[in-house]
């Protein structure tokens, strides 16, 4: 039962827990708006994941069915194993719960009013930069790889403009990678 | 119902909770959907728990979360573990860096097509732009995007709402 005694040390489990307690408090437009936050916190003043790790956790969550949020669950694994994934991802559930809960039974009752509405659009275009900022943040230590970007820009159009389901073009990505096309 | 759901849940949760099921009415569900997007966190997660709540109260609320969420955290977790025994190996990192460049472009497609809901918010610009310089190219934490750009958006849009309305008001006593 090796996997029960964390690898890293309960204090940081718990820092990490807590940290992405506040954190899911935030998430504006889904999970993934959070993305800018934790590689801050968990590549940059941590450590614990590469860059490559972070990239590559949000793709293998998305080549997995369920729910976006779970890439929080992969970032968990591989920066602190078990116990990381355990924390990070009760972390990031348990305040937006207590408030789904909450608010289903308290504002169902008018969704449409000036406020929720205001609440909604006025965050929107915030959600939707932070989607933006997280591509930056992610692709900028590959802003010397050509190859990355262009791959890149070509998944964007073929997202856009055909209604292919996302597992076929990471399948598509992950062969191009394999065979060595993106290597410098 | 998330197992079949590679890429996103919503299409598919509407079809089965409105369409086959008959849970809510179609006006409940998008009414709901309304709410577990205003309020922080996973969407689908948020819908899941209020739908579990209505009809059976926290108890509800917690099986459906975790119907939603349990066998999708065991398949992803199962995937990583796969990957990390075979993570040193050049193959998968390029496999990796391959799937990570895609995933990318597919969340920045689906912000590209969440900008024609903008078009009527002009100064929600204001805030999209400097929230992706911001957070982008200078690292701004999160607290304080929110702070900087959602609280005053939040602010004029509601004033503008509020604004429009009373105008209607106004149009439809003269």
């Amino acid at each position: 039962m090796s996997f029960l005694i964390p690898e890293v040390g309960w204090d940081l489990i718990v820092e990490i827990f807590l940290k992405f307690l506040l954190l899911s408090l935030l998430a504006t437009g889904g999970a993934l708006s959070l993305a800018p936050a934790m590689h801050k916190y968990l590549v940059v003043e941590k450590g614990l994941l590469t860059d490559a790790q972070f990239i590559g956790s949000i793709a293998l969550a998305q080549s997995a069915p369920g729910p976006n949020v779970l890439f929080v669950t992969v970032l968990g694994w591989q920066a602190a194993g078990f116990w990381g994934a355990v924390a990070m991802t009760v972390g990031c559930l348990i305040p937006s719960a207590v408030l789904a809960v909450y608010a289903g039974r308290k504002i169902v009752s008018n969704p449409h009013s000036v406020w929720m509405r205001g609440l909604r659009e006025g965050l929107a275009p915030v959600a939707i930069g932070l989607i933006f900022a997280t591509a930056i943040v992610l692709l900028k230590p590959w802003i010397t790889e050509w190859r990355v970007w262009l791959l890149t820009i070509a998944s964007i159009s073929v997202a856009y403009f055909t209604r292919l389901a996302p597992i076929y073009l990471i399948a598509v990505g992950a062969a191009i990678g394999a065979f060595g096309f993106l290597n410098p | 119902m998330a197992v079949q759901a590679f890429g996103g849940v919503l299409p598919l949760a509407e079809r089965i909770i409105v369409l086959e099921k008959k849970w809510l009415s179609q006006k409940e569900f998008v009414e709901m959907m309304a709410v577990s997007q205003a309020i922080p966190g996973p969407n689908i997660v948020n819908l899941s728990l209020m739908l579990g709540d209505r009809f059976q109260g926290w108890r509800g609320a917690f099986a459906s979360a975790m119907g939603c969420l349990s066998i999708p955290v065991v398949l992803v977790s199962i995937l990583t573990l796969l990957f990390q025994t075979v993570s040193e190996h050049e193959i998968t990192k390029g496999a990796l860096l391959g799937m990570g460049a895609v995933s990318i472009g597919i969340v920045t497609a689906m912000g590209i097509r969440l900008l024609k809901s903008q078009a009527e918010f002009k100064l929600g610009w204001l805030a999209l732009i400097g929230t992706v310089l911001a957070v982008g190219m200078m690292g701004m934490s999160l607290p304080m995007t929110i702070l900087v750009f959602g609280l005053p958006a939040i602010g004029v849009r509601i004033l503008q709402l509020r604004r429009a309305q009373s105008a209607s008001r106004r149009d439809t006593t003269s």
